[in-house]
């Protein structure tokens, strides 16, 4: 428990050496035992290198010694030469003058009777990771892959891999992927074989998905898999995800096959088999719910069993199906209760898992179990589990009983509670205006100098502006609060109050106008720019004209029909795509915490299986491309991504666009579009406009619209030429200047079953394509065209969904300015596929 | 895959580190034990098992109170690793026999040794403790049993954590003993966890029975064994998954909604006549998990009454009774009750004549806190508690304290009815009789009582 860890050489545990003076004594002991032939010396050798392992092992700098370990190291005591070779193995990169040393004897032993020895020296030797030692690695693993002890051949398999990542080309040149091959496909061993594939960057450059699949199907058909460690068989079983079969009874007969493992005790194993079912179903809509309802008894129990951290991953796994389908599991409500022993980070799963599961039929129990929280001693839970029951009211039609459980927590008269409770509220009465009478009356009582978080005092002042009219006190309250304007430290209460007292003051002015007065007073100067610059905005337009200043601060109000989505669809599936992964754990795709050479151990192979290429592209532009293109991804934060998301996804302004503060832009944004443009102009007023021009085209439902676009000022060259590595170069470089959702005819969906059809639709439109890929429902294009008689070039990413008829369009212009005629002339192209 | 491999101590200090690819920047170990004690420290929550600090990934599991860490750049099977962390601690203990710091520390060149052969190159190859058996070289070192708890049932339940008991048996598969002479014995664990969640007016809102049949075989020749399990043992629920209570309770039929098996299991012949047959490895393990929904007799009823006696006091009744035969004794049971935050005092009155109880109340979590070390089957015992508050209370009590919660261990007794008919060695010779253990333990993992 101590507040800082100490520096491991300043460790003060008494188990544990410590200092230079350790590391000078151990040398010299070393030194004295190197030559000795006592009887008793291998003891004391055993002796001090366990010492000089425990000073490494507490992070003191041992390497000084690592001469007289080498020449200690000439022993036939397999305890002693285990030591040796570990620490060698740790030290070797720091000192590969010294490392040379121990390639005589490493090589010695490589050639050891007994198979032991051989496996332990060859594995010690690829592990030296010196890349000038590279040269004496080859000849003992070629001779290590045709070892008769399949022990040997296994360590010699992962040791082609180390080789490879220190030095691909001398693997290369050795021709060691081809003896793997062979082992692979032949070796009667099945940890040998499996070993064999494991070796990623290796069957990478066989570059042939071809002999991959071949090993899969006569792993699965011949169950084989069954031979292998459990460890093995996930591995396997991951890449089996990425395989595609050729028919749907292929897919029944691995499905059938691997059914038992749904029954393994290993978790891991159970889930790397949902991700096949999962994946294998994709395009088979029943079948993949079917799926749904065969993995949930056994998530279930491998929950129930296990340790802590066992269940939390399952139940990260099982967070996300729930989430996909929370309608399949809405009978099971009661497994997602807390239970008393739960860590808190298993509580919030399940809080978040009833939420979503709340229907009609189980709502009642739910929010009352989650009332039951509401009182815990666990106070982080208890603030959840309010949310929970306010996340249930808002995507409830019946929501009567739940505001009388909300409003009873207003009763409780606990702070958090009543802060949460609030904002919930606030919230509600955003959806369900009609609501407002019973809920006033409640609020009206609480009074404001009980609360003291910032948000709940946000949300009773939201409140005390938005139903001035109905707060008999209201401008008295609100009078009161800005006499203690002063004492108010949060900039976020502060906005508040300035637009409520506003609010007010158009619905009660002669009890305002004094507030008002001193309000905008103290707004102006107040030292939080965006509270002064409000004051300032309102006061200028009270100034211009009060009839407009009502219209932008007391507008008609529509009720919110739905809040924004935290999270874009596209992230979702993306986070599906990498089920069994730390992905489904943090709740995000895996680009966004990991760096490209790391983005999982069978990458590859969704690049290779799963893209087919467009004319003159080849196979590693399109990996090389995903990646620049996740990277791309990657430069945009999150806030960026999910306003282009919601934005392109309502298509017009008068929603949501900024999930995390539902309370600050509700004021701009709640209000009708034509005022929103007067404060927020730009992109979502485009997008709008954008997709209107597209509803007539389909509304008018032309049946053989011509090749040129509405009134483009825009006309593309017709043969455009761009190689894919410029492509991916400017895809890379240039920044996004659109990005929206748009329509495909029902007609255009169907005939997608074929991408290459869309390919010749858009090359007729002079947008030609570079690379395609994907699998139903979902497809992905890169396209590119060029403006006629110039240079610019327009590039796209376009994701269609089959199932829905939509399509996301990413595009990048060199001409920036040209981007938004091109998109139009991209959707008209785009919504006319499968019309003509 | 797997970058590093380390364990810490509760201090920090590390007993084993492994490295395996060198890809992850140095002092990993001290970024994951800062983040792990300080993690969220004004809400005091518990760091989850799997974070990711500057693009590495730290997957842990505390067992024994130490830290089974593994550090990877990749984006890997978050399952795969925590299950493999799980699994190393479990051969460590094969091999140790005891699996603590102190055993730790004595042994870690042979930890060393047995983590060059479970991962190479970051993949894990192989955790069979059987098949380690002929690569490992080093000898355990056996820490002193004396140093030890007691080995009673309830110790059976102190290492490891709450929720992953380990055996009483804490000798090593592979040392000999004393004498030089392995004694042939087998042991099959049904350990069984339940949850009950009381509603305030004594009726049961939810209950699971989270079950598992553990074994740990010191057989010599790995001898077929077959398990019989209850003849009308079924599995899955049929119709529709809500839980209607009345219709599901007698017969006397254990169903279980569904189970999953250790790979060594062969289920032949489970169809037929409930029978398991396996060749054990040698080692822990277990063989089947099973999860049960149906109604069962829980085997404590809990009764709790709070009243206002006068302004700013409150009257607390706490009432346990074991619904359990005679001959069947609970043991270290723990009821907690939280109060009203403005607690300050409580006094306490036992019943007279009580042995082995405590109780406590607890200021920092203002809860009271009642041991028993022993409760016998159909006894009955209450406590009262008198409350002093600091201010007026708002009215509603009930609201404001509780749920109870208790925790208990209860030896030979075993709540779904869940039996091992027998246990058959198939060694054919007469003179080959090993011991064989079956022994039956309920827990609780949460039991819970609302006001």
């Amino acid at each position: 428990m101590a507040p800082t860890v100490p520096s491991p050489a300043k460790s003060a545990s008494p188990s544990q050496p410590s200092g230079k003076s350790e590391v000078t004594d151990l040398k010299q002991q070393l030194r004295q035992l190197a030559g000795s032939r006592a009887p008793d010396a291998d003891d004391q050798r055993r002796d001090v290198f366990k010492r000089v392992i425990s000073c490494m092992t507490a992070g003191i700098d041992v390497s000084a010694a690592f001469g007289e370990m080498v020449l200690c190291s000439a022993t036939s005591d397999v305890v002693l030469k285990k030591m040796c070779y570990l620490y060698v193995g740790v030290h070797a990169r720091n000192h590969p003058d010294l490392a040379l040393l121990t390639i005589n004897f490493l090589q010695r032993d490589c050639r050891d009777q007994d198979p032991t020895i051989r496996g332990l020296a060859l594995r010690s030797l690829c592990s030296l990771r010196v890349p000038n030692l590279v040269e004496y690695l080859v000849a003992p693993l070629a001779t290590g892959l045709k070892d008769p002890s399949a022990y040997v051949r296994m360590i010699a398999a992962v040791g082609a891999a180390k080789l490879y990542h220190i030095a691909a080309t001398s693997c290369l040149d050795a021709e060691l992927p081809a003896a793997l091959k062979a082992l692979m496909l032949s070796d009667p061993d099945a940890q040998v074989s499996f070993h064999s594939t494991n070796n990623d960057e290796i069957v990478l450059q066989l570059s042939s998905t071809h002999y991959l699949c071949i090993y899969l199907n006569c792993l699965i058909c011949n169950c084989r898999i069954k031979e292998f460690s459990e460890w093995a068989q996930c591995l396997v079983l991951e890449l089996a995800s990425k395989f595609l079969p050729s028919d749907n009874n292929e897919i029944f007969d691995i499905m059938n096959l691997l059914e038992d493992r749904l029954q393994h005790a290993n978790g891991a194993v159970v889930l790397a088999t949902i991700k096949v079912f999962l994946h294998l179903t994709m395009s088979m809509t029943d079948v993949h719910q079917q799926v749904y309802e065969r993995i949930k008894a056994p998530l279930l129990t491998l929950v129930g069993a296990g340790s802590p951290e066992q269940s939390y991953s399952v139940l990260c796994h099982l967070h996300l199906l729930v989430m996909r389908a929370p309608m399949l599991f809405s009978s099971d409500y009661k497994r997602f209760y807390c239970q008393f022993s739960d860590p808190s980070y298993v509580k919030k799963l399940k809080l978040e898992m009833l939420t979503a599961i709340a229907n009609e039929s189980n709502t009642y129990e739910i929010v009352t179990e989650l009332c039951e929280y509401a009182g815990n001693v666990d106070v982080p839970i208890a603030r959840e589990s309010i949310r929970a029951v306010g996340k249930i009211a808002l995507q409830q039609y019946d929501v009567n009983a739940i505001v009388d459980r909300l409003l009873q927590f207003l009763e409780m008269d606990r702070d958090y509670v009543t802060a949460e409770t609030l904002v919930l509220v606030k919230d509600l009465l955003r959806k369900y205006p009609q609501w407002s009478h019973d809920c006033i009356a409640v609020v009206g009582n609480i009074s404001s100098k009980n609360i003291q978080e910032p948000k709940g005092k946000a949300a009773l002042i939201w409140m005390l502006g938005e139903y001035s009219q109905d707060m008999h006190d209201a401008p008295y309250i609100l009078e009161s609060l800005v006499e203690n304007w002063e004492e108010e430290h949060s900039p976020e209460v502060r906005l508040h109050l300035l637009t409520a007292v506003m609010k007010c003051f158009f619905k009660r002015p002669p009890e305002t106008q004094m507030a008002l007065g001193a309000t905008l007073a103290a707004g102006l100067s107040d030292t939080h720019q965006d509270v002064h610059d409000r004051a300032l905005f309102y006061y200028r337009l009270l100034q211009y004209d009060p009839a407009v200043a009502e219209r932008v601060v007391n507008p008609p109000k529509q009720a919110v029909s739905v809040f924004a989505d935290t999270q874009s669809s596209e992230i979702k599936d993306r986070i599906f795509d990498e089920f069994n992964s730390l992905s489904v754990v943090y709740q995000k795709p895996s680009y966004m915490f990991t760096d490209k050479e790391h983005r999982g151990p069978f990458e590859y192979s969704e690049d290779l299986s799963n893209l087919t290429v467009g004319a003159e592209t080849s196979e590693k532009v399109i990996s090389a491309q995903r990646y620049q293109e996740n990277d791309n991804d990657l430069l945009l934060s999150t806030s960026d991504k999910e306003d282009i998301g919601t934005a392109a996804s309502n298509g017009s302004a008068s929603t949501y666009n900024a999930p995390s503060d539902l309370i600050g832009p509700s004021l701009l944004s709640s209000q009708t579009p034509s005022e929103t443009s007067l404060i927020n102009p730009g992109g979502p007023t485009y997008s709008s406009q954008s997709n209107f021009s597209l509803d007539d085209l389909l509304g008018l439902g032309v049946p053989e619209a011509p090749a040129a676009p509405p009134a483009p000022a825009l006309t593309l060259n017709s043969k455009p030429v761009l190689d894919p590595g410029t492509f991916q170069k400017k895809w890379g470089q240039l920044a996004l200047s659109l990005s929206q959702e748009c329509s495909l005819s029902p007609q255009g969906a169907a005939s997608l079953m074929n991408p290459q059809s869309l390919i010749r639709h858009m090359q007729s439109n002079y947008i030609q394509c570079i690379a395609s890929g994907g699998q139903p429902p979902n497809y992905k294009f890169f396209f590119y065209a060029q403006k006629d008689g110039a240079t610019a070039f327009f590039l796209v990413e376009c994701i269609v969904n089959t199932a829905s008829a939509k399509a996301q369009v990413k595009i990048k212009a060199d001409d920036g300015t040209a981007a938004e005629a091109f998109s139009a002339l991209f959707q008209s192209a785009l919504s006319n596929f499968g019309l003509s | 895959m797997i970058s590093q491999f380390f364990v810490l101590s509760q201090r920090g200090d590390h007993i084993v580190f492994r490295d395996y690819r060198g890809e992850v920047p140095k002092g990993s170990a001290e970024i994951f034990f800062r983040k792990v004690k300080f993690w969220n420290d004004d809400e005091a929550e518990e760091a989850p098992p799997v974070f990711n600090v500057d693009g590495v990934n730290y997957i842990h599991v505390k067992v024994a109170g130490l830290f089974f860490v593994v550090t990877t750049m990749v984006n890997v099977s978050p399952s795969l690793l925590l299950e493999l962390l799980q699994r190393i601690a479990r051969v460590t203990k094969d091999y140790l026999g005891v699996l603590n710091e102190d055993s730790l520390r004595k042994n870690f060149i042979l930890v060393y040794e047995l983590l060059d052969e479970v991962i190479d190159f970051g993949y894990p190859q192989t955790t069979s403790t059987e098949a380690l058996k002929s690569y490992i070289f080093n000898e355990p070192i056996m820490v002193d049993a004396g140093r030890l708890p007691p080995l009673g049932p309830a110790a059976m339940f102190m290492q490891g954590t709450k929720r992953m008991p380990g055996t009483a048996v804490t000798k090593s598969v592979v040392a000999t003993e004393l004498g030089g002479k392995k004694r042939e014995e087998i042991f099959v664990d049904i350990i069984e966890r339940i949850s009950v969640t009381f509603s305030s007016s004594g009726y049961i809102l939810t209950s699971e029975i989270d079950g598992t049949i553990q074994m740990k075989s010191y057989l010599t020749g790995n001898p077929e064994i077959r398990l019989a399990l209850n003849e009308d043992l079924s599995i899955g629920r049929t119709g529709s998954s809500t839980y209607d209570y009345r219709s599901s309770s007698g017969g006397g039929t254990v169903i279980l909604d569904d189970c999953n098996f250790h790979e060594s299991v062969q289920l032949d012949s489970f169809d037929i006549d409930r029978t398991l047959h396996l060749i054990p490895p040698d080692g822990e393990f277990a063989v089947m998990n099973y999860r049960i929904t149906q109604e069962f007799k829980p085997p404590f009823h809990v009764t709790v009454l709070i009243e206002e006696a006068g302004p700013s006091r409150a009257e607390v009744l706490l009432k346990i009774r074991a619904d359990f035969s005679a001959n069947v004794t609970a043991n270290t049971i723990v009821v907690q009750m939280p109060v009203p935050s403005y607690t300050m005092r409580a006094s306490f009155e036992l019943e007279a004549g009580a042995i082995g109880q405590t109780t406590d109340f607890k200021e920092g979590s203002r809860r009271l806190e009642w041991s028993l070390k022993k409760i016998v089957g159909g006894s009955e015992h209450t406590l009262r508690a008198k409350l002093t508050f600091s201010q007026e209370s708002h009215g509603n009590l009930t609201k404001e304290a509780g749920p109870v919660n208790m925790n208990f261990t209860i030896p030979m007794y075993n709540t779904s009815k869940l039996q091992v008919r027998y246990l058959q060695i198939a060694k054919k010779s007469k003179t080959y009789n090993p011991y064989r253990w079956v022994r039956y333990v309920t827990q609780a993992n949460s039991y819970v009582a609302r006001l």
